[in-house]
């Protein structure tokens, strides 16, 4: 059984030298304590978070976090946004092991859903939101149906080109104001008592609560039987099929939800930014995503949310660095591939997956020393 | 809609050509690559990017500021033909030894080797826009760099109503060439023997000798300096590029090794030339903002019903 042969990673790596892996078994421990934790305890823990997240856009907080911009708008856009993607991306690409590169596709459409029946409609916000959220999880079953059948590595191309073709359609259509974009879309309706305008603090408990909901839902789908298929699909598809799981109909089902949160990370987003256009949504928006999760240890989503949280808020804290963010991305990637594939905050399960070289996709081919053997028996130098 | 076709058709095929010989030269580095080692190189279209710089800076050292006629020109397409052919097959090297070989030697995962070539990918262009474009051409670096014209624009002759420039047969025979020269090398010498081996079965290939080393660097040498083609004709046919401009070229060359079989070095030139002119034909009737969708659109129908590829995917076996 593979599970049983997970729990001993953290004895083993903590004799060798490595950092990252005496990090790792610390880590193993607070997870230990955690998995027997009685419910009070847990309940502690997550009433000092949610009571950490409210308070933080205190400006005692943010005059260390965010010196040069305006904490709790950071704290919005960018930290609450890619949060609330990185959880969604995770499902599809934590949780079913499926490589999209275009995520940011649905972003845009929940955002341009929004816009647009906000705008030439009149509809109110939750109007559009659902509308933004449904024709998103309409989308990704559009894309998902006939390309869920392909290899990982094809599914990674054409989710790529999916993301360029409703970009240049965006720009391409007037309708939709085309490479103008659309200006003037309406703000939320007041809730609360609050008035959601420029102020972005509602703004910021709007999210807040978005991402609270998403977290209980993403959650509550990893341990049920749906989370369950997910891991057989990710761990060995062909076995998980045998053994009777429906794997397209789940990847289909992995692929429109985690369209969903992105569609409705991209309303919420619009609804605050007042103005979307086709250059809104680059590719490189879908790869710093993707770097959040795998940064932060895909399929966990504590690591998840870490690693978007640092790939937000980074950048702002250190504006020297902004012009060079990306280049840092792409050298961080390369270095964090080749040192710990696993990310910061891996899952137990995945880690055990990455070190034998399944995860979704199976091993290179032209690597001899199988992932298995021993890595320090060179066989393929010789 | 007749009329334009009927008027357009011709031209657009001969436009389609140029563009597919550029794709089909792109699309080997991407089909040798994944024959070899399964692995999808997204940092190949930066390998392009660098061939296209490395012929602009040939360009502005020589000091060519307009057309150039005889052995001069003739020349001067040689010299940006070495150096890119140099640059970029020396820089895929490199990336293959930074960004694929620890992967490789840990025997990590596809998923991971593919993160670590987008994070190469973006890497290259960043450090295009922010250092080597300011520093080496004095220019702005996320602005596209127009390129002095080469070659003129004379028509050698007109088949219809489309006529067939010098720039548009330069490029079709040169693409054509290299195909053919990198058909010959894959299938005729001893180390084309071993890439065909180790595509067919690496362990079995160790066991008989082959350095899968050595293999899988001669293969990025070989894929970089076709790229390195690719971007030097690029720079001469469409005068212009920038820190990106691999970028959606990559992804279509992609879509052309996809097209003609992946790991099918005959497949590529197949699928570059019919990526190149259904993209042209479609623009006809939807107008040529729409290529790039028309391209993916392809992409996705042809993975639906014949992943596999017009030819097959079949770098492993003789006679491919």
């Amino acid at each position: 059984m593979r599970g049983d042969d997970v729990t001993n990673n953290g004895n083993t790596a903590a004799k060798s030298g490595n950092p990252f892996k005496l990090a790792g078994s610390q880590l193993d421990r607070v997870r230990d304590w955690w998995a027997k934790a009685p419910g009070w305890q847990r309940w502690i823990v997550y009433i000092g978070l949610i009571v950490g997240a409210l308070i933080l856009p205190a400006p005692w907080i943010g005059a260390f976090m965010s010196p040069y911009s305006d904490w709790t708008t950071v704290l919005f856009f960018p930290i609450g946004i890619y949060i609330l993607m990185a959880i969604g991306l995770n499902i599809v690409v934590g949780l079913a092991g499926l490589l999209d590169l275009g995520y940011v596709a649905f972003f845009a459409i929940g955002s341009y859903s929004l816009a647009y029946f906000g705008t030439q409609y009149g509809w109110n916000f939750w109007a559009t939101l659902s509308i933004g959220i449904g024709v998103t999880a309409i989308s990704g079953v559009i894309l998902g149906a006939p390309t869920l059948r392909l290899r990982g590595d094809y599914l990674a191309i054409v989710t790529l080109g999916f993301h360029e073709i409703v970009r240049i359609t965006a720009n391409n259509t007037d309708e939709i104001g085309g490479a103008r974009g659309i200006t003037n879309i309406p703000h939320p309706p007041d809730m609360f008592g609050t008035e959601f305008l420029f102020d972005p603090a509602p703004y910021y408990y709007l999210i807040l609560a978005t991402i609270v909901l998403v977290i209980i839902f993403s959650r509550r789908l990893e341990i049920s039987r749906v989370g369950r298929s997910w891991a057989a699909i990710r761990e060995d598809e062909d076995a998980a099929e045998l053994m009777g799981v429906p794997t397209f109909r789940f990847k289909l089902l992995a692929f429109a939800i985690g369209a969903m949160i992105g569609g409705l990370a991209g309303a919420v987003w619009a609804s605050q930014a007042n103005f979307i256009a086709p250059t809104s949504f680059p590719f490189i928006l879908s790869a710093t995503i993707l770097v959040a999760v795998v940064l932060g240890g895909s399929g966990n989503l504590p690591g998840v949310m870490l690693g978007a949280f640092l790939i937000a808020w980074l950048p702002e804290r250190f504006r020297g660095l902004a012009e060079y963010r990306i280049l840092f991305f792409g050298a961080a990637l390369v270095l964090l591939m080749a040192l710990r594939p696993e990310g910061l905050l891996p899952s137990r399960r995945r880690r055990a997956e990455l070190a034998e070289g399944t995860g979704g996709m199976g091993s290179m081919g032209a690597e001899v020393a199988g992932p298995t053997s021993d890595p320090d028996v060179e066989v393929s130098s010789k | 809609m007749l009329d334009d076709l009927s008027n357009q058709f011709l031209p657009s095929t001969v436009g389609g050509l140029a563009a597919g010989a550029i794709f089909a030269l792109l699309a080997l580095g991407y089909t040798m690559v994944y024959g070899v080692l399964r692995l999808i190189n997204f940092a190949h279209s930066e390998i392009f990017m660098i061939g296209t710089f490395a012929s602009l800076f040939v360009l502005t050292t020589m000091g060519v500021t307009g057309p150039l006629t005889g052995f001069a020109l003739i020349g001067m397409l040689l010299l940006m033909l070495v150096v890119s052919m140099a640059a970029a097959g020396g820089a895929a090297v490199l990336l293959e030894q930074v960004a694929y070989r620890p992967l490789r030697k840990k025997g990590a995962s596809r998923l991971a080797a593919l993160i670590s070539a987008i994070g190469a990918s973006l890497f290259l262009q960043e450090f295009f826009a922010l250092v080597v474009i300011p520093a080496v051409f004095d220019k702005a670096g996320r602005n596209t760099t127009g390129v002095p014209r080469l070659v003129d624009r004379d028509v050698v002759f007109t088949i219809g109503n489309a006529n067939v420039r010098t720039d548009h047969i330069i490029v079709i025979v040169a693409a054509i060439a290299m195909m053919v020269l990198l058909d010959q090398i894959v299938n005729r010498s001893r180390m084309g023997r071993g890439i065909r081996a180790t595509a067919q079965d690496p362990e079995a290939a160790v066991l008989m000798g082959v350095n899968i080393d050595n293999v899988v660097r001669m293969t990025f040498l070989l894929g970089g300096a076709m790229a390195g083609v690719a971007g030097m004709l690029y720079v001469m046919e469409y005068e212009v590029t920038q820190y990106n401009e691999g970028f959606v070229l990559g992804i279509k060359a992609f879509t052309a090794a996809v097209l003609g079989g992946i790991g099918n070095i005959r497949g590529a030139l197949l699928g570059g030339f019919a990526l190149g002119l259904i993209e042209n034909w479609g623009a006809i009737f939807l107008g040529s903002e729409w290529k790039d969708v028309i391209a993916f659109i392809v992409l996705v129908v042809v993975l639906m019903f014949r992943p596999t590829g017009i030819l097959g995917e079949s770098l492993q076996r003789a006679r491919a």
